[in-house]
């Protein structure tokens, strides 16, 4: 044992000399240490919710570790070939080159299909939580001046994530996927004047496009899309970083400051923890639960299809978008000018984002607000924009369930037709209803402070023998440390 | 593939073996924790800053043991790898597993091992309206002598504008022009042929009540158009307008498979068995967004988001009874765009 201890004090004072040597080594050629003494003491402030963007951030790393391995195998062609690989079921089949090639991903590459559903999970989570994310920036007035530009960034890599995740799984070409595809193109050619132009010109042709069309996808999948993410990741986090992490109120904090764990050694530890959890989750439930069964759908042909298909959550809400619309055209003279998929499809989340993009300058005008702010709100402190907030969500994630009213009709029986004909009043009354319910809710809690959400809420009393009730101490629920939090007065310009 | 049992075990055993690290890390004795670690009662004022060095011994075992489960979660990995190649349960669970005993490793260091500290930095004042005076005057400054500057601005957007354009022009060969949108493999004559076996359909074999996938003789099956729906109806639901006199030879009727509204194939057919059902005549529904069609009324959209009829194929059939196309579609097959020909 002593000479283990003796070894292990050699090693680490080794290191030690390797380290300081390193660091003079790196400090000669490019003197970054007062940048890095900066970084490790660079203060994250505390909150749950402060992770949502960092999960998004890990899952990112996942999906570049995983996507390279699956471009490795992948093949993007839509020549025809016949199938008679190690899957018994789709011998013989007719399929593309594509399709073919990830089915070999599933059943003929070693850990193959452990790296293709991790990968599709990533996105998943990738997604989500870049929505999370974003609520939390709506609902505590993270996006106001002078984060309104990174806001604006965020919002871009939503976009671009959504398409990446449509891209990412249409490159299959399963069954289920060219449907989503031929959606797509339906949508692009429903662009009024270059709607024609610019489907053929996507491509190469008409639906389902020339013979390059799946190399057009990939290059976008794999490099277009991934590297402007990229770019705007490195953005997103240098602007954080100049102008430092929003932070709640609470005991000392100010808007001119920022009090929380430095980056060195604590968050960062943390934070890697978080990273290993994400990769942990996404390997677990990769390895576990399957998702996108793509030997089940089959290759797909133009002229096939599968009822009850479903798009990947984050294109529900445009499905049922396309499902609700009547069907209204703009044909003017027997001609078509607008048809019918561009209600849903393009103005609908065009209308969606312009209101996210449009929302931080249009809060300026009607507050007349145009203070920077470091410190965030409560929602319940600003009942008008918690409850437009909720409104609006509510609005958009009717419509992305009515995406499923199809599904209702399989399992409850109730009339699709009905189901529509009722959504299509319900999407404007029930958004209305959720605003108003929210704003007294958000008014009442902001007036009473109370913390619905935070267990017990009461004191326990008890009377005396001389009859006079007291509430005991020791049994208020408040944790320790809870009561250093100001109560109500964190309105904006309450400055501390 | 599906080795149920043993992915079983496992997940059972790192349940419990999570559970145990769990109630270990929390069921810490308050004793211990407030020896090692003197509990320093933030103080009540302004300044929020502080600093502690848990030194905890029994974290330290904690975090140790953790990183040596990682490694060894990780080698089964490897050894999974070689000889259960393919059991995907198998390999997601000692990938993760490791992964999710570094993350453990990893928080319990940054919570309880390392010196735990609460900062306080100032934020800059973004706004430096000096600097930023001095870098319009500085980026103006460099064209001064300039005497001809709007000219020369002038020409520069000019010369940017058409170089951009140039640069941009070859996105063009990326397609056809869009006239190609109305291409269409049917002709009068070609054959209706099954999508499977490719042999010719007879009239004979179209029953009432259901529907075949046909594709056209010799075409490109893949192409947009290819796909038709071929029914056979009775007289009773056939109402054609009287332009389309003759597209129907004994009740057999033909239409475009690929929904007008966004371009999915259409693959369900409803037929009215018993008498009163909610469509009292046979419907077609596209599966997307289920557009309704009439094939009776010549592909008339009843219900859904499609805004024009489903393309009617005029059909004919010859002297050995096989069905033919007597032409093309009466409209472009496939989603609308703007100036699609409609029926």
């Amino acid at each position: 044992m002593v000479g283990g201890a003796a070894v292990v004090s050699l090693i680490s004072r080794w290191a030690h000399r390797r380290f300081e040597r390193g660091v003079r080594y790196t400090e000669q050629r490019l003197g970054g240490a007062p940048m890095f003494k900066w970084l490790m003491r660079y203060v994250f402030p505390d909150h749950w919710s402060f992770l949502l963007g960092e999960i998004a951030l890990y899952s990112f790393l996942v999906l570049i570790a995983t996507g390279v391995f699956l471009a490795m195998y992948y093949v993007p062609s839509s020549a025809l070939t016949v199938y008679h690989g190690s899957y018994v079921l789709l011998h013989g089949q007719q399929m593309s080159e594509a399709y073919e090639s990830v089915v070999n991903i599933c059943f003929s590459v070693p850990a193959g299909l452990l790296l293709r559903q991790t990968h599709h999970w990533a996105a998943n989570v990738f997604i989500a939580s870049i929505v999370l994310h974003l609520m939390r920036i709506f609902f505590t007035g993270a996006y106001r001046k002078p984060r309104d530009l990174n806001y604006y960034v965020g919002l871009t890599m939503l976009m671009l994530a959504i398409l990446e995740g449509f891209i990412g799984y249409s490159l299959v070409d399963d069954l289920l996927s060219g449907m989503g595809l031929a959606i797509a193109y339906g949508v692009a050619l429903s662009i009024p004047l270059i709607g024609g132009q610019l489907a053929t010109l996507v491509w190469g042709g008409q639906f389902p496009g020339n013979s390059t069309f799946f190399a057009r996808l990939e290059i976008v999948h794999v490099f277009l899309i991934p590297l402007t993410l990229l770019g705007l990741i490195g953005v997103h986090l240098a602007m954080i970083m100049r102008q430092h992490h929003s932070q709640f109120p609470g005991r000392g904090r100010r808007e001119r400051n920022v009090v929380g764990t430095p980056m060195w050694p604590a968050y960062a530890l943390r934070s890697i923890g978080l990273l290993l959890a994400v990769t942990a989750v996404l390997f677990l439930v990769g390895g576990l639960i399957q998702i996108n069964p793509i030997w089940q759908w089959g290759p797909y042909h133009t002229y096939l299809s599968e009822n009850g298909a479903q798009p990947d959550w984050y294109i529900g809400w445009l499905i049922g978008a396309l499902r609700l619309m009547p069907n209204w055209e703009l044909v003017i003279d027997g001609r078509t000018v607008i048809p019918n998929p561009f209600w849903g499809g393009v103005a609908f989340p065009l209308f969606v984002f312009g209101v996210l993009y449009a929302w931080p300058a249009l809060e300026r005008r009607f507050t007349r607000d145009q203070r920077r702010h470091d410190l965030l709100d409560r929602p319940r402190d600003h009942p008008t924009r918690t409850a437009i907030g909720a409104g609006f969500l509510s609005w958009v994630v009717i419509i992305f369930a009515v995406g499923a009213t199809d599904r209702v009709y399989y399992r409850l029986g109730i009339s699709y037709v009905g189901e529509i004909h009722f959504w299509r009043a319900g999407i404007w009354v029930l958004p209305i209803l959720v605003f108003f319910i929210t704003r007294s809710a958000a008014r009442a809690l902001s007036r009473s402070d109370a913390r619905p959400l935070r267990g017990w809420q009461g004191a326990v009393m008890r009377r005396d023998l001389d009859g006079i009730p007291r509430v005991l101490d020791e049994s208020a629920g408040d944790e320790p440390g809870e009561v250093t939090e100001p109560p109500v007065g964190t309105r904006p310009g309450t400055d501390g | 593939m599906n080795d149920g049992p043993k992915g079983l075990g496992l997940i059972a055993g790192l349940v419990v073996a999570l559970r145990v690290v769990w109630r270990t890390l929390r069921g810490r004795p308050a004793s211990s924790a407030g020896a090692a670690a003197p509990v320093t009662e933030p103080p009540r004022g302004e300044d929020p800053r502080q600093r502690e060095i848990p030194s905890d011994r029994r974290a330290e075992t904690w975090v140790a043991l953790l990183l040596f489960a990682a490694a060894a979660c990780a080698l089964a990995f490897i050894v999974f790898y070689v000889i259960e190649q393919f059991d995907t349960q198998l390999l997601g669970l000692a990938l993760g597993g490791a992964f999710a005993l570094l993350a453990a490793a990893a928080i319990v260091a940054g919570k309880m091992v390392v010196p735990q500290a609460t900062e306080v930095e100032e934020r800059d004042e973004l706004l430096d309206a000096a600097a930023a005076e001095e870098v319009v005057e500085m980026v103006e400054a460099g064209g001064e002598g300039i005497s001809r500057r709007g000219l020369l601005t002038c020409a520069t957007c000019v010369a940017g504008g058409a170089v951009v354009a140039a640069v941009a022009t070859p996105v063009a060969s990326l397609g056809p022009a869009a006239k190609s949108l109305h291409a269409s493999p049917w002709r009068r004559g070609v054959r209706l042929v099954k999508d499977v076996t490719a042999e010719p359909y007879t009239a004979d074999e179209i029953e009432i009540g259901s529907f075949y996938t046909a594709l056209p003789e010799h075409g490109d099956p893949e192409a947009l158009g290819a796909g038709v729906l071929l029914v056979r109806l009775p007289p009773r639901y056939i109402h054609l307008p009287v332009s389309r006199h003759g597209w129907a030879p004994h009740g057999l009727m033909a239409f475009s498979k690929i929904c007008p509204h966004a371009g999915c194939a259409i693959s369900l057919y409803r037929y009215p068995t018993y008498a009163p059902t909610s469509v009292a005549q046979p419907a077609f529904t596209c599966p997307c967004h289920y557009s309704t069609f009439l094939p009776g009324r010549g592909g008339e959209v009843v219900f859904g988001p499609a805004g024009r009829e489903l393309p009617q194929l005029p059909l004919m059939v010859d002297g050995d009874g096989y069905v033919r196309a007597a032409g093309d579609f009466d409209a472009d097959v496939g989603p609308s765009w703007w100036g699609v020909r409609r029926s």
